[in-house]
């Protein structure tokens, strides 16, 4: 039988567990708030990229750029995002399996891999298994443009310099606070979009000329993607957190309940053997 | 849409600035500003720092902007920047003291220096905003 005392200890210690993660769960909540009105506001600014850099791609050769350029893979980047801070279910180890499955089937092919980290998780992660990075970031959980600039400016100037022949991401997708899909994008080299056969492009006047637009606006579009990819990763892992610890706080409840259970059991069956000491310490008086 | 109005929007990465129906709109370009009337020929240019105005009916309205593009096609203008404000959203204090604090850099700067430029934008993005507040 459960020492009384024992008991009481662990019921205490569920509780406060259990408020430390209603806590996290509700913070959760109001940064999943936050980090969700992010993605919707930053999506005009993204598609519009997209629709222009379409509209400017379908016009050029492919050579015109060196960002457009397709390469032979064989030496190739893969960029993992995850979050600087755990409890959040799953979310890390999610995004880790499938950079591992994208390892694996690469690395079968026998290219040469680099790897890039954003975040805390996947740098322990990896480090552990003595890779080496060529972009180490932390992930602070607040998106910034001249973060993702700042990214992207160094992935292109590796693709460039040809250290890299294509650039992969492996993040998570927001879908809802209930649905993360974990994806592995290609970043680079740039897919232009092919027009459907009775679509026919625009003719548009450029100021300045075609190619130094072209040049300005292709890095833009990577930073850009990169933003977005940095938010939705964000907006996942508190949407991620948010369920992980509700099932936390419902558990705890359950627990609770249980060892109140246990703990009336125990008392009961105390009282009865003092109940029984008593009586038959009375009867053997008489 | 009626054919004499332009659809104009406003998107920085951060958010949609601005989505409103406008008769005229005009851009500083990198090579100079230019107009768009309703009809224009499909354009594509870079903005530069500075003030994008839009006119609806008679009332003039302006913009601060930074870096980007615009779109134009014959009845709508996509402007994307890296910036944009409109001007009750300015925070005049934060400007003032963007603009001292790049103008006493500049002074310990030479022309030489690979931060000069970078503190001189910074300059032009601070008085692009404190000018738009007094118009």
């Amino acid at each position: 039988m459960a020492n009384l005392k024992d008991i009481r200890k662990r019921i205490s210690s569920v509780k406060s567990t259990q408020q430390i993660t209603k806590a996290m769960q509700m913070v959760a909540a109001s940064k999943l708030k936050k980090a969700q009105d992010s993605v919707v506001q930053a999506r005009p600014y993204a598609a519009k990229m997209s629709d222009v850099l379409a509209s400017l791609a379908v016009r050029v050769k492919p050579g015109k750029h060196p960002l457009l350029e397709r390469r032979d893979e064989k030496k190739i980047e893969l960029m993992v995002i995850t979050s600087d801070r755990g409890l959040c279910g799953g979310f890390n180890a999610n995004v880790i399996k499938a950079a591992e499955s994208f390892l694996r089937k690469k690395g079968d092919a026998s290219e040469e891999i680099v790897l890039s980290v954003i975040g805390r998780k996947a740098r322990d992660y990896y480090k552990r298994r003595d890779w080496e990075f060529k972009t180490e970031e932390l992930n602070p959980g607040k998106a910034d443009f001249s973060q993702a600039e700042s990214i992207g400016r160094t992935v292109i100037d590796r693709y460039v310099e040809g250290e890299t022949d294509a650039v992969y991401v492996a993040f998570t997708e927001f879908k809802s606070a209930m649905t993360q899909n974990i994806v592995v994008k290609r970043l680079l080299p740039l897919e232009p979009k092919v027009l459907a056969e009775d679509e026919v492009p625009v003719e548009y006047l450029y100021e300045p000329s075609e190619d130094a637009l072209l040049a300005d606006i292709i890095p833009r579009y990577i930073y850009t993607q990169v933003f977005s990819m940095l938010l939705e990763s964000i907006a996942s892992e508190h949407g991620s957190r948010m369920t992980a610890m509700d099932s936390a706080t419902k558990n705890a409840t359950e627990m609770t309940a249980k060892l109140t259970l246990l703990y009336n059991r125990a008392r009961q069956a105390a009282i009865t053997t003092e109940l029984m000491e008593i009586v038959s310490g009375a009867e053997a008086l008489n | 849409m009626e054919s004499d109005k332009i659809l104009l929007e406003i998107a920085s990465p951060y958010r949609q600035v601005l989505k409103v129906e406008v008769d005229e709109v005009i851009a500083p370009g990198e090579e100079g500003q230019f107009g768009v009337l309703p009809g224009h020929t499909p354009f594509l240019a870079t903005i530069n720092v500075g003030q994008l105005m839009y006119r609806q009916g008679n009332q003039l309205k302006y913009v601060a902007v930074s870096h980007g593009y615009a779109e134009v096609e014959y009845h709508r203008v996509i402007v994307l920047l890296d910036a944009a404000e409109l001007p009750h959203e300015i925070d005049l204090d934060r400007a003032e003291k963007a603009r001292l604090r790049a103008e006493g850099r500049l002074a310990e700067l030479s022309h030489e220096d690979r931060d000069y430029y970078e503190e001189l934008a910074a300059l032009d993005r601070a008085m692009n905003r404190i000018s738009i507040t007094k118009i």
